[in-house]
């Protein structure tokens, strides 16, 4: 735990000196979604469309992180830092993971009340708590996978190419899940219960990529 | 200070060590025994391999052929029993550029389970005082030199990786590094350097490396300033 303290805590503070990874993901979201609002000239947006833009474009800013994750590793020695010290090597992967998810949240602190002035019916904000569960549970999942293959691309010359096109696929689930739980709340005639089943499925792929990748992570940090 | 016992295994063994990269082989058949508390010089031109035997010794790199210990461990089987034990100093000094050197020493001490007033200890010890809470990319590369020579030594290792560890430094600043990293230090040590005369005064062993061959192995006082020039011609 201390080990996955100390990365959290210099990552955090890298972020809070550098602001690269962010403001990137904030200014990326809010931007997309003033070109919704206009490209889609509609007062408002409900069901499902509501939420495929909302994810979609969570999922794309959510890159912009991914790419960043590993960067300072990479370019300044961390990673040789790191692995000279006593410590488990999948404290890394659950810090790294833990600071995505925390990056993801910060962005969306802004990015969804933004979503939700810019292209829901007024009111739409009640379904919020409902709201909060699902962003947690694919931000978890983000997190996970985007770390695994932020680990992965890291070493490769194209890391802006090689990431995006290793997570999004592997993220379909995740948007698939977070789209049809979000759905129901953005519905036009007012927010309906959150649908348990596509809570489940978030929860269970989160499980699923969490194990898989607490188990290859060790692999991906050889030489 | 991690001091040699009459107990204390190797520092380092190697036995027929070789390391690839893809096809170009870096280092062939390199065999040696370091006694803990000792000192070797590796000398070889651009290429030979240095590098790469001092990322092994790392336990960053595995190696592909042979048989390495350090400190007793096998590589890479047992690397987990010494990890800790080993500092590098490598080309870089594995420090985040946007944090400060205390900083940058408090994130290591953590990881190695280091109080973190060692690392304003040694800061102190190097002249780094007064530039403690600058950002690492503000400090000269003399100045990052002596931060990252804190950073090796912070958790008192007892085999200390040198690679080229006084660039950069004005003769004050490696006078005042010389008790953490020099011979008195007391740590066993692979020194890389191009510095012929300082690298032989230093070493109690000398190994040559040519195009990723052990060129020579010998005790440092029966090797002379030409042999160690001849690995360069």
């Amino acid at each position: 735990m201390a080990a996955v303290s100390a990365v959290v805590r210099k990552d955090l503070r890298l972020e809070a000196r550098a602001f690269e990874s962010v403001p990137a993901m904030l200014m990326f979201s809010v931007t997309t979604f003033v070109l919704f609002h206009f490209g889609l000239d509609r007062g408002a947006l409900a069901g499902d469309l509501a939420a495929g833009v909302l994810w979609v474009t969570l999922l794309l800013a959510a890159v912009l992180g991914m790419n960043r994750l590993f960067a300072t590793e990479h370019e300044q020695g961390g990673f040789d830092g790191f692995l000279l010290a006593p410590v488990d090597r999948t404290a890394l992967f659950v810090a790294k993971a833990t600071v995505l998810f925390a990056f993801l949240v910060a962005a969306e602190l802004i990015a969804v009340p933004a979503f939700a002035l810019l292209l829901l019916e007024p009111g739409a904000g009640q379904a919020l708590p409902e709201l909060v569960a699902v962003l947690a549970l694919a931000d978890a999942g983000i997190a996970v996978v985007g770390t695994l293959v932020g680990a992965l691309g890291v070493q490769t010359r194209a890391r802006e190419l090689m990431i995006p096109l290793l997570a999004l696929p592997l993220l379909i689930p995740v948007i698939i899940g977070a789209a049809e739980a979000t759905a129901p709340l953005f519905a036009a005639a007012g927010a309906e219960p959150l649908p348990g089943r596509w809570l489940a499925v978030l929860a269970l792929y989160d499980a699923v990529f969490a194990l898989l990748a607490y188990a290859v992570f060790d692999f991906l940090l050889e030489d | 200070m991690a001091a040699a016992t009459a107990d204390s295994p190797d520092a380092v063994a190697l036995e027929g060590v070789g390391r690839a990269y893809g096809e170009r082989v870096a280092l062939r058949d390199v065999t040696f025994t370091l006694p803990a508390g000792a000192t070797v010089a590796v000398f070889g031109a651009n290429g030979a391999g240095k590098t790469t035997l001092l990322r092994i010794l790392a336990m960053l790199l595995r190696p592909h052929a042979g048989v390495a210990r350090v400190l007793g461990a096998a590589l890479p089987r047992e690397a987990w029993k010494a990890r800790g034990q080993v500092g590098l100093l490598g080309h870089e000094p594995l420090l985040y550029r946007d944090l400060t050197a205390r900083e940058n020493l408090r994130y290591h001490a953590r990881l190695h389970r280091v109080a973190p007033r060692r690392g304003d200890d040694l800061l102190e010890r190097v002249g780094l005082a007064a530039r403690a809470d600058d950002p690492v990319r503000t400090l000269s590369r003399g100045m990052a030199q002596r931060a990252a020579i804190c950073r090796t030594v912070l958790h008192d290792p007892s085999l200390l990786l040198l690679d080229e560890p006084l660039a950069n430094l004005d003769p004050g600043g490696a006078a005042a590094v010389a008790p953490l990293i020099g011979r008195g230090s007391g740590h066993a040590r692979v020194l890389i350097s191009h510095d012929v005369e300082q690298g032989l005064a230093e070493a109690d062993w000398v190994l040559g490396l040519r195009a990723g061959r052990q060129a020579l192995w010998a005790p440092g006082d029966q090797v002379s300033a030409a042999d160690v020039r001849g690995l360069y011609a």
